[in-house]
């Protein structure tokens, strides 16, 4: 998921599949620009390959000229629908950003060639949580700092409700010069809600259902922190 | 054993609306500017106009890809024959070469629904309607898109339509004046987005005179 700047355009990727690695890059610095993709880690690593080649072209030129973001983006978009088309996609959504002769530039690709170019951009889960928070706050005006706050408090967001997610993210910078990519880092995460207490409560389930003459029982659900148990009597319904 | 069935579409609906109108010295195309995916919207800036030559302007909406693809290889070929004819292509010219473009790809087509709009050789406005794989009229009015089903009749009331059986054929270009073609453009927007999903967020208009080709925006509803 990524947002914009006024001068500078800001990357920020979690990092997931904890149980296969100890951590997978998914952000890769292009050129003067950055990649970052979700989805199929060995397509992301090809893209990377196909990028190799046609930025060792484009400085072979050595014409003192370099293919800016929206080229690559065009780029990547001809080489996924290109795939789509022999029913081969390279399973990966793909967000792009850099920065060339001043303006800023940010643009996705889906597997299916789907592309577009906006302020802000996400995949997955990042589009149905992160993006909403994104309308509302992005501004032209926004500094790096506050990018990387805003940025922050999706990835929380995503941290918190999406089951897939892990903490440990990185954010890449890219300007002018060129592109920095941070090191990992983790979020500040707060569990100690009520509701999180004694998650073991309920582990029995709804399989104890116990039918003593007009009502049902079920074992004590986990409540807002009272330990007495409660019955629910569902009367002679017995088809609930 | 089972046969296995693909689990992924080369297909998605990145929804959006489509109106060309054409009058007695005027062409008016407009489009929304939202692109969705599902229930999610991608952006609510994305033109679905493409300009094809000096007097043919071409409106599509469905697949976003299949779209962006489709107008550039139409761009493609109107290059070439510039080179050849070293003139511009011709409206109804416009409309042949986009009705055998898409039947090219009859059996993987391109999922793009289209309205072409310009200026006929006499100045006089023209509006061609496609489907996905080619088959084409030309008409003096058309809406194609997610919103169309809610414009169409709205349109077919408003220009009153004369009916394909009349003989001699009855021009169905509208008698409108240009501002009063671009008011009705905006209320067929205003009203397809109160209903449809997948139309809001922004209008494009594109006008086609004989005094050349202008542009004008107008804010829809952005839920």
């Amino acid at each position: 998921m990524s947002v914009s700047l006024s001068d500078a355009s800001i990357y920020r990727f979690l990092w997931v599949y904890p149980a296969l690695q100890e951590s997978v890059e998914r952000m890769k610095p292009v050129g003067k620009h950055s990649l970052g993709a979700s989805g199929e880690i060995s397509d992301f690593q090809e893209i990377l390959r196909y990028l190799d080649e046609l930025i060792l072209y484009d400085n072979m030129w050595d014409d003192g000229n370099s293919l800016g973001p929206k080229e690559v983006h065009n780029y990547l978009t001809r080489v996924m629908y290109n795939r789509r088309n022999k029913f081969n996609p390279l399973w990966n959504s793909l967000v792009l950003g850099g920065v060339k002769n001043g303006q800023k530039y940010l643009g996705m690709v889906s597997m299916i060639g789907v592309h577009f170019e906006d302020n802000h951009v996400a995949t997955g889960f990042g589009n149905h949580l992160a993006r909403p928070i994104l309308r509302d706050e992005w501004h032209e005006n926004l500094s790096f700092e506050d990018g990387v706050k805003l940025l922050e408090k999706c990835m929380r967001v995503l941290l918190y409700r999406d089951r897939s997610a892990v903490n440990k993210l990185q954010i890449a910078k890219i300007t002018e010069e060129g592109v920095t990519i941070s090191q990992p880092y983790a979020l500040k995460t707060f569990w100690n809600f009520a509701a999180f207490q004694n998650p073991t409560v309920g582990a029995e389930g709804s399989w104890k259902v116990t039918i003593t003459g007009d009502s049902l029982s079920l074992p004590p659900s986990p409540t807002m922190g009272d330990s007495s148990s409660t019955v629910i009597d569902y009367g002679n319904r017995l088809d609930i | 054993m089972t046969k296995q069935q693909a689990n992924w579409s080369p297909y998605d609906n990145n929804g959006g609306t489509c109106v060309a109108i054409a009058g007695a010295n005027y062409c008016v195309i407009a489009a929304d500017t939202r692109m969705s995916t599902g229930y999610s919207i991608l952006t609510r800036d994305y033109s679905k106009i493409c300009k094809l030559a000096d007097k043919s302007v071409m409106a599509s909406s469905g697949f976003q890809a299949d779209v962006r693809a489709l107008q550039k290889v139409l761009a493609a070929r109107h290059l070439i024959y510039q080179h050849q004819h070293n003139k511009q292509m011709s409206c109804p010219a416009m409309a042949q070469l986009l009705s055998n473009t898409l039947y090219y790809k009859r059996f993987f087509p391109y999922y793009a629904f289209n309205v072409l709009g310009g200026l006929d050789n006499e100045g006089k406005g023209c509006v061609f309607t496609y489907d996905a794989v080619g088959s084409y009229e030309r008409v003096g009015y058309s809406s194609q898109g997610s919103g169309s089903t809610l414009i169409m009749p709205f349109l077919d009331n408003q220009l009153k339509s004369p009916s394909p059986l009349l003989l001699p054929a009855k021009d169905a270009v509208t008698p409108l004046s240009e501002p009063e073609a671009i008011d009705l453009v905006k209320t067929c927007f205003a009203s397809a987005t109160e209903r449809d999903i997948y139309t809001g967020d922004k209008l494009e208009i594109v006008v086609l005179n004989a005094a050349g080709i202008r542009s004008e925006y107008m804010e829809l509803r952005k839920d």
